[in-house]
Parts: structure tokens; sequence; C-alpha cells
């Protein structure tokens, strides 16, 4: 939907999964879903996560998507990640939830 | 009525109430920042409750972006006095405007989240609407 060429591209990388705790108070209500979606969208990578370490999987560019995930504080949010700045995304979107947000 | 410039689509936040417009424009300034041309009306002419069609004009003016203008809508007029304000722009700007068929709030929010990130107009859309999808 984003791009068809990097979702053909990505085909050939190996998806990158990592996990993180959700920490800040609210979870992942609207203000850290925009802050996720927006960071996600800086990179070409597909970009999913799900509370589950087999899924399902929500498409983490997808701000109504990933609001409708509802994590609360203290879930695991999984992470797969694939394409060719999928390490930087990996990092960064992690950097976001070990980083509470930006929120107590 | 606020706005900054950029090359990301431009959203107009269109109610009967300029109350819930003005409110609806605070939330998309504070969660996605300032990085979206972003206008607001809401009000008839007296100052009472309903819509018109000059301010939603001047307010697709405010928002312009060479992206293309989302519009999110409350209620029945304000959606057919904004497809009017459509009908009166220029032939080369009037295929760059849109309207969203979105709550307004959340819309608002989404679709600016969506533009934000340098999508499209179509994709911007897309994103609003998926809240009745």
């Amino acid at each position: 939907m984003h791009d068809v060429n990097a979702s053909r591209a990505s085909n050939a990388f190996v998806p990158l999964m990592a996990s993180a705790v959700l920490v800040n108070a609210v979870g992942l209500h609207a203000r850290p879903s925009v802050k996720l979606t927006q960071c996600a969208k800086r990179f070409a990578a597909k970009i999913e996560l799900a509370l589950a370490p087999d899924g399902p999987w929500t498409d983490a560019k997808s701000p109504v998507k990933v609001m409708r995930v509802k994590a609360p504080q203290g879930a695991t949010l999984h992470f797969r990640i694939t394409g060719p700045d999928g390490t930087a995304a990996l990092a960064a979107v992690l950097a976001l939830v070990h980083d509470g947000f930006g929120e107590a | 009525m606020s706005n900054s410039s950029s090359g990301n689509v431009g959203i107009v936040i269109v109610s009967h109430s300029s109350k819930i417009a003005e409110g609806a424009a605070d939330m998309v300034r504070q969660m996605v920042g300032n990085a979206v041309p972003l206008a607001w009306t809401g009000g008839d002419t007296d100052g009472g409750l309903g819509t018109n069609v000059a301010g939603i004009l001047e307010a697709i003016e405010a928002a312009w972006s060479s992206a293309g203008v989302a519009i999110l809508v409350d209620l029945g007029g304000a959606e057919t006095n904004s497809e009017m304000a459509v009908e009166m722009l220029a032939e080369d700007r009037r295929a760059r405007v849109v309207v969203c068929n979105a709550p307004v709030v959340e819309g608002a929010v989404i679709a600016a989240t969506e533009s934000s990130g340098g999508s499209s107009l179509a994709a911007v859309k897309r994103s609003a609407e998926e809240f009745y999808a």
C-alpha cells in the first residue's frame, strides 16, 4: 500500500525480530500510536508489530490499525521488520518504546 | 485558523461548531505536530451552529498544499457545503481536494499523521477512512 517497490525489494531480506515492554503509563494509546507510525513511516522497510511473538501482525505504519491493538502498559511489543533499512528502523522503534514515547 | 507550509497534504476541519473544529485542530497540532498545513472552520456566518461555504473556501486556501487538501467534516451541511466549496475552486485545484468519509476528530488526527509522513492525498484519505472500514 505504501510502496510496491519496497515490498518487492523486502522479499530479499530476512525479517528482523525484537521485542520491548511498554513502559509508559497509558500504553499504546492515541498519542504513542501516532508517534510510532510517524517513526515507522520514515523507513522503507515493512514494519509490523504484535502482542505475541507469533502474531497476529499489525502494520506499524497504519495509525488506525496500531491504535486498534490497544496494547496496555506492561505489554510486550514484538516487532517484525523486513527491508533494506530494517536495522535502523528496528533501532528507532525500539528506542521509542524504551523511551516511553517521551511520556512518563 | 492556523497553518504551516510544507509539501505535505493539507488538512481542513469543518464542523457545525467552531469549538469542535478548533478543538480538533488543537488535537492535531499537539499529537501530530506542525509538519502539516492545517485550517479549521465552524459555525454559520452569524456565529451560530452551522457551516458556510465562504469559511470553508478560506480554510482550503489557508491549508493549501501542492500535494492537495483533505477535508474532514461532521454532519450533513458540513459535507454538502464542503462539496459546494470544492466545486467553486479553480479547475486545476478541484481535483486536488477531497472530502473524507471519516469521523471529524479521529479522522483529522489520522489524516494528519498520514500526511506528516509525506503520503499522497489518496493515501491520506484511505487512512482516515479506515475508521469506518
